[in-house]
């Protein structure tokens, strides 16, 4: 049996969501640039009223998509990789620097981020990929695959020095953990992010020292057969190297102002004025919101510059600032609610191209969500990325707005599908 | 496709969203509903509170002269984060300063805030404030912002209008209106009437950018207080006469004290050495104050309050006015002198014996006075003659000796009269007459000030009262002055003992063997006394007080000049020319005039 995909089976809890996140949006924006002189929100020659034509174009894009056959993505998503492929080559070669990145294109007044597309791109390839019949990521062969198709885009972006768009790409693991991976990969990446952060604490002899423990209680626990404690003393000394090698990849490996950042965060550099500004103002920003807020437009830290980037990576401050506590919960609450909306909808694909793209999309909103906002209360390094759907910027909501209607049309579409 | 469960998954990945969401929730929840701190940085933030600072009170003299009134100077601000590159060998030119010291100083602001404005160069005069100004628009991030500094029309009085300063910690925690970098009074007028000369400081609270730029003022000033400027003082002082004393003294080492002795008023409180009161103003105060502390003359002292000298023969008329009180001596009570001869005190002078109290005073006699002494301590008026020094101590504290008069003098003296248990605990109990026999001619353990000399030619002048010398007149828009300014002061002896004294002193100018009467005045009747004052450290001290017109004085002074030797030498004609200055307004002495500008006594210049 063959439906139409029509207007009423589109999603429309999640499209509601999307639609109240980038209005929200678009105040906030207006409200961390504030300028008397230019009062008019839709004053053209002020973000607020860029943000609005933005927005307009997405919801353009977005209907676009929506009549688009919705085989199209699948048949076309390597050609779209490939293509994204060379304009993040393109732009290492013919790109502008912007804030010390060498990821933009300049057309005329306008500057288009590739990275932003290359998650889209890479959503769509690995499902494609991990879609087929018969993929199997017990096998290394799928894996090795899977992991080149993530890999790509990763370094391209890394090379581009745009750490934080790089670091999104590390979410995929999300997904292929869905379709089947080994969680002890999920697992041991997790440790190793602690033992990292330990490490960077506390002197590295320490941290082996501790480990040393944990392994003589560890012995005292099992059974102590020959496998296992030679399984146990490898876990051991896997992990000496890796506390031994933290310490060369942080002096060696990061950049001095991402060294700064993190040791920013871990509370070891207390450089208010300097290195930590942003983050202390950001969080002065929010706390000082209170309950309710300050009220509309009344936020003196965001209208006053006080806070850096207020309109793009640093928005969640204005929320916090002017909505207080209400608001930050509000926002958070209708991120979780798409989230776990978009998981649902792909958990209910017939085709593994489309649950795996929903998944992608659904990873990919989560990192900037958690990332974003955990940067501006403190809890995360400061990583340049902008909050999806709300932060000013034409390339990240467009390339947001295009990967969500994309599955919005392969949710449609679902039960055209046998 | 295998098949395999995996939708247990799902909710795996559903749970760390969750967590992550909840975890979010939970830090902002601390963040701004637990925790209030950030209202209060994010207030420091935008909040500038802007000190208007009221105009200092000026001082007046008595003619309604300035003293002391306010110049603008400017202090060169500087707000780092707006400081843009620019040729600095240029901008040191400008300000005249060292290449070293710019770095010092920007490091300094850098180190206090990158974004708040601190002072870089201070108390930039007008003049060249001009200068600076019309450049300033090549170095971005600096500008001026008003101030005012005392100025001092003429180069007197700095002792009695004392010095502005920057206020310490110790200011700050005793007065909680001061704040860093405010002025006070350190010194002085300055010091005493601080709190009526300074005013009340204002608040404007303005709004500012992360750049520091004025963004409006908050809620609409409805929490700003507008300055209320201080207010203005008039002294006693006579700018002329301070100004004619100084000159006469400025070759010397000495005080002179006049007072107005129908008021208290004090007419000129001379020190000598002095300075320009300029020379504490701005920014070359510190500087300047160093070389005047190190300078050997030590021209800081104000010895008109702070000097302490033993009277010498003025305080022989106090003597003699306790003992015909107590009917010790009358008028024509006699006394023998031997001359060099005499004990326990020789005479130095040749005169007739036995004498009566109007010639003692004339001649200054040792032997005389110490018999008045000696009648006042074994008295049958009392029961021994430590009862006796008892009423003796009293009376001298009722002449303003031996206590401050804690008007508005800061930092004023006592002078010393001894006690009775002072010898008690010197002499074990047992002491006489003889033992303290120095006290009858004022020397000895008796110490007098300047300030204390002029009043008691103020007490005699006025036959037997006085008022608190202080140097204020009035305080404009205030119209009560301290009780204790016009409260009259009876010493409680007598005023027609008081009128042999004062016949005794009209002879100093008007008797033929008087010691100053080649100073008369002519047209002016004056008491005086001369005083030659022992100084163990050196040569002997002039002194003389004096006051006139007799009949109805208009001022009494002291003068001290030390090591100048005899009190009619210096001391004397010293003290007719400032009564001649302030009664006539000039001097038909020219000839003495110059010599006592021009005769120096200090050894070290």
């Amino acid at each position: 049996m063959i439906r139409e995909s029509r207007v009423s089976s589109i999603d429309w809890l999640s499209l509601s969501i999307y639609i109240i996140l980038m209005l929200l949006g678009w105040v906030m924006i207006y409200s961390a640039v504030y300028d008397e002189n230019h009062s008019s929100i839709f004053d053209m020659s002020q973000r607020y009223g860029k943000q609005l034509l933005w927005i307009i174009l997405s919801l353009f894009l977005g209907a676009m998509i929506l009549l688009i056959d919705a085989k199209f993505f699948n048949a076309f998503a390597y050609p779209i990789y490939i293509l994204v492929m060379l304009l993040l080559v393109g732009v290492l070669l013919f790109g502008s620097t912007i804030a010390g990145s060498k990821s933009w294109f300049q057309i005329g007044g306008f500057a288009i981020q590739p990275a932003e597309f290359a998650k889209f791109a890479t959503a769509l390839a690995l499902a494609s990929y991990l879609g087929k019949l018969n993929r199997d990521l017990s096998l290394w062969k799928t894996r090795l695959t899977a992991f080149a198709i993530i890999g790509l885009p990763t370094l391209l972006i890394l090379a581009q020095y745009d750490t934080g768009s790089a670091l999104v790409f590390t979410v995929f693991i999300l997904v292929l953990y869905r379709e089947g991976m080994s969680g002890a990969l999920m697992v041991i990446g997790g440790i190793a992010a602690v033992l990292f952060v330990i490490t960077l604490y506390i002197n590295q002899w320490y941290v082996i020292g501790g480990l040393g423990v944990l392994f003589a209680i560890s012995l005292l626990m099992i059974r102590r057969n020959r496998s296992n404690i030679s399984k146990m003393l490898a876990l051991l000394a896997v992990g000496i190297a890796f506390v031994l090698s933290v310490d060369y990849a942080f002096e060696n490996i990061l950049e001095p102002h991402q060294r700064t950042r993190i040791n920013v965060l871990l509370g070891m550099e207390k450089d208010l004025m300097g290195a930590g500004y942003n983050v202390n103002q950001s969080k002065i920003a929010i706390g000082s919101g209170g309950f309710t807020g300050k009220g509309f437009l009344q936020g003196t830290q965001t209208k006053y510059n006080f806070v850096p980037e207020q309109s793009t990576d640093f928005i969640f401050c204005t929320v916090g600032e002017e909505w207080g506590f209400i608001g930050t919960t509000v926002v958070i609450l209708l991120y979780l609610l798409l989230l776990s909306r978009l998981i649902i909808l792909a958990e209910r694909q017939r085709s593994a191209f489309s649950r795996i793209y929903g998944y992608g999309i659904a990873s990919v909103l989560f990192f900037h969500f958690a990332i974003n906002i955990g940067m501006t209360i403190g809890l995360v390094p400061v990583i340049g990325i902008p909050l999806p759907f709300i932060s000013y910027g034409g390339s990240s909501l467009w390339a947001f707005s295009i990967m969500f209607f994309v599955f919005l049309k392969q949710d449609a579409n679902r039960l055209n599908i046998l | 496709m295998i098949k395999r469960n995996l939708s247990g998954r799902k909710a795996v990945i559903l749970f760390i969203f969750s967590t992550i969401a909840l975890i979010f929730i939970i830090k902002l929840f601390f963040l701004q509903v637990v925790d209030h701190s950030y209202k209060l940085s994010s207030q420091n933030n935008v909040l500038r509170y802007i000190t208007q600072y009221p105009s200092r009170g000026k001082i007046l003299d008595r003619q309604g002269k300035l003293l002391v009134y306010n110049e603008a100077a400017f202090d060169l601000l500087v707000i780092p984060q707006q400081v843009k590159a620019f040729d600095t060998n240029k901008f040191c030119q400008l300000l005249a300063i060292e290449k070293a010291d710019f770095n010092a100083r920007l490091s300094k602001a850098r180190n206090y805030s990158r974004y708040r404005p601190s002072v870089f160069l201070e108390q930039i005069s007008k003049e060249d404030y001009g200068y600076i100004a019309e450049k300033l628009y090549h170095f971005p991030g600096f500008y001026f912002q008003a101030r005012t500094l005392r100025h001092y029309p003429q180069p007197i009085a700095a002792h009695v209008l004392g010095d502005v300063g920057e206020v310490n910690q110790r200011n700050i925690d005793q007065d909680p209106y001061y704040k860093s970098g405010d002025y006070f009074g350190k010194s002085g007028i300055e010091r005493f009437y601080e709190k009526e000369l300074r005013g009340s400081k204002g608040l404007k609270i303005v709004m500012v950018d992360v750049y520091n730029r004025e963004k409006g003022s908050f809620q609409e000033g409805r929490y700003d207080t507008m300055p209320i400027a201080g207010k203005d003082l008039v002294l006693g002082l006579d700018a002329d006469l301070q100004a004619y004393g100084e000159a006469l003294m400025q070759n010397r080492t000495g005080s002179i004290v006049a007072i107005e002795p129908s008021s208290g008023e004090i007419l000129s409180l001379i020190t000598s050495p002095s300075f320009d009161p300029n020379l504490l103003v701005g920014r070359v105060r510190g500087q300047n104050y160093k070389a005047l502390q190190q300078d050997s003359l030590k021209p800081l002292i104000n010895r008109a309050i702070s000097g302490s000298y033993p009277p010498g023969s003025t305080f022989k008329m106090i003597n003699a006015l306790t003992a015909l009180n107590i009917g010790a001596i009358n008028e024509h009570t006699e006394f023998t002198c031997q001359g060099k001869l005499s004990r326990p005190i020789k005479c130095t002078h040749d005169h007739k014996s036995p004498l009566a109290l109007l010639e003692a005073m004339e001649n200054s006699c040792n032997p005389y006075f110490w018999n008045t002494f000696r009648n006042i301590l074994y008295s049958s008026k009392f029961k021994d003659h430590k009862e006796a020094y008892d009423y003796w101590f009293e009376t001298m504290h009722k002449f303003g000796l031996g206590v401050a008069f804690n008007t508005d003098i800061p930092f004023e003296l006592t002078g010393n009269i001894p006690s009775r248990a002072y010898f008690d605990k010197l002499y074990r109990g047992s002491w006489n007459a003889l033992t303290v026999r120095s006290l009858s001619i004022g020397q000895g353990e008796i110490l007098v000030t300047p300030l204390q000399l002029a009043n008691l030619a103020v007490i005699i002048g006025n036959k037997g009262f006085y008022y608190k010398p202080h140097l204020l007149k009035s305080i404009v828009g205030d119209a009560n002055l301290p009780e204790t300014y016009i409260q009259k002061i009876e010493t409680g002896v007598s005023s027609e003992h008081f009128e042999i004294v004062k016949q005794s002193m009209l002879d100093v100018f008007e008797g033929d063997h008087g010691t100053a009467r080649y100073y008369k005045i002519e047209g002016i009747l004056a008491g005086g006394k001369t005083g030659t004052v022992q100084n163990p450290h050196g040569d002997d001290h002039s002194m003389f007080i004096a006051f006139a017109p007799y009949d109805n004085p208009k001022i009494a002074l002291a003068v001290v000049v030390e090591n100048a030797g005899y009190g009619s030498a210096w001391a004397a004609p010293i003290a007719t020319l400032m009564i001649e200055r302030y009664l006539k307004g000039e001097s038909n002495r020219p000839a003495l005039e110059k010599r006592m500008i021009e005769t120096s006594h200090n050894k070290a210049l």
